[in-house]
């Protein structure tokens, strides 16, 4: 698969960009970020639980969700400020295990139109500094890379039967 | 000082940035492209070094600075491994809207 995921992060700047492109058309792509059961099929890292408690995507709503390995628990929550379909996600996210509050990103998701079924999405995550950038981007790396892909191959088995059940 | 804080101040950029482009440079030539004080400057220079950003050099009277691109290599890991880690998310998603566009073009009844 030609696709590739591309991040942009400029030394000394408080944001980055996730890029990526998908053979889907934009509006599975932003079904897949606000339907809480396709979400939480694939944003948990490698050999986490993903559970999600509280899920309003709206204006003005607010998530929260937890991911789960070996009883340690790492939650996340956050407002909607915007869920314009199929275009655009804007919110806040917070991981709810830091010793202090306020660390706290604001997130732009574009969900961009390609020819031929396929769909670009561009994450922009804006922090209130540097330091809390570069400390989510190496904390982010950690256990992300190393296990390959049997999530991937689980979840795929998981998912098959619910859908043939209820096909 | 780790990389990322040693670039967080555009004065320390800008100095990585000439030193990139000519090679090496003299401290006292450092001091005379910017508006601030020579000791400001010297302080940023100390900053580059600590992070070993860049390496110096004593001739004659001079102190020469050069470049050390090696923690800019870490930092591009750094960012291709952040990459690495949503591209397995996103791998994930690939295989669900597979699996809904299957869902999605069986005709409705």
């Amino acid at each position: 698969m030609a696709n590739k995921t591309v991040v942009t992060a400029e030394p000394g700047k408080q944001e980055l960009f996730i890029t990526r492109e998908f053979d889907a058309p934009r509006e599975l792509v932003f079904k897949a970020h606000t339907d809480p059961e396709l979400y939480e099929k694939w944003v948990g890292p490698h050999g986490m639980k993903m559970t999600i408690d509280k899920w309003e995507m709206y204006d003005g709503g607010s998530y929260s969700y937890t991911h789960e390995r070996d009883g340690h628990k790492y939650a996340f929550f956050g407002v909607t400020h915007e869920v314009h379909a199929p275009e655009r996600i804007v919110g806040t996210f917070e991981f709810d295990g830091l010793p202090e509050r306020g660390h706290v990103i604001l997130g732009v998701t574009s969900f961009e139109e390609l020819p031929d079924g396929r769909s670009r999405v561009v994450h922009q995550s804006v922090f209130r500094s540097v330091a809390d950038r570069d400390g989510m981007v190496r904390s982010g790396m950690e256990g992300g890379v190393s296990d390959g892909y049997e999530k991937l191959d689980q979840l795929v088995a998981k998912l098959q039967e619910p859908n043939t059940a209820s096909a | 000082m780790d990389t990322f804080t040693a670039l967080a101040e555009p004065t320390r950029r800008n100095i990585l940035e000439m030193l990139a482009a000519n090679g090496n440079l003299a401290a006292t030539d450092i001091y005379k492209k910017f508006k601030a004080s020579p000791p400001a400057i010297s302080q940023h220079l100390k900053v580059l070094r600590e992070a070993k950003l860049v390496r110096v050099e004593k001739r004659a009277q001079q102190r020469i600075y050069y470049i050390n691109p090696e923690p800019l290599h870490d930092l591009e890991k750094w960012v291709r491994q952040f990459a690495a880690y949503w591209e397995e998310r996103y791998q994930a998603l690939d295989k669900i809207l597979e699996l809904e566009k299957t869902k999605d073009s069986v005709p409705p009844a």
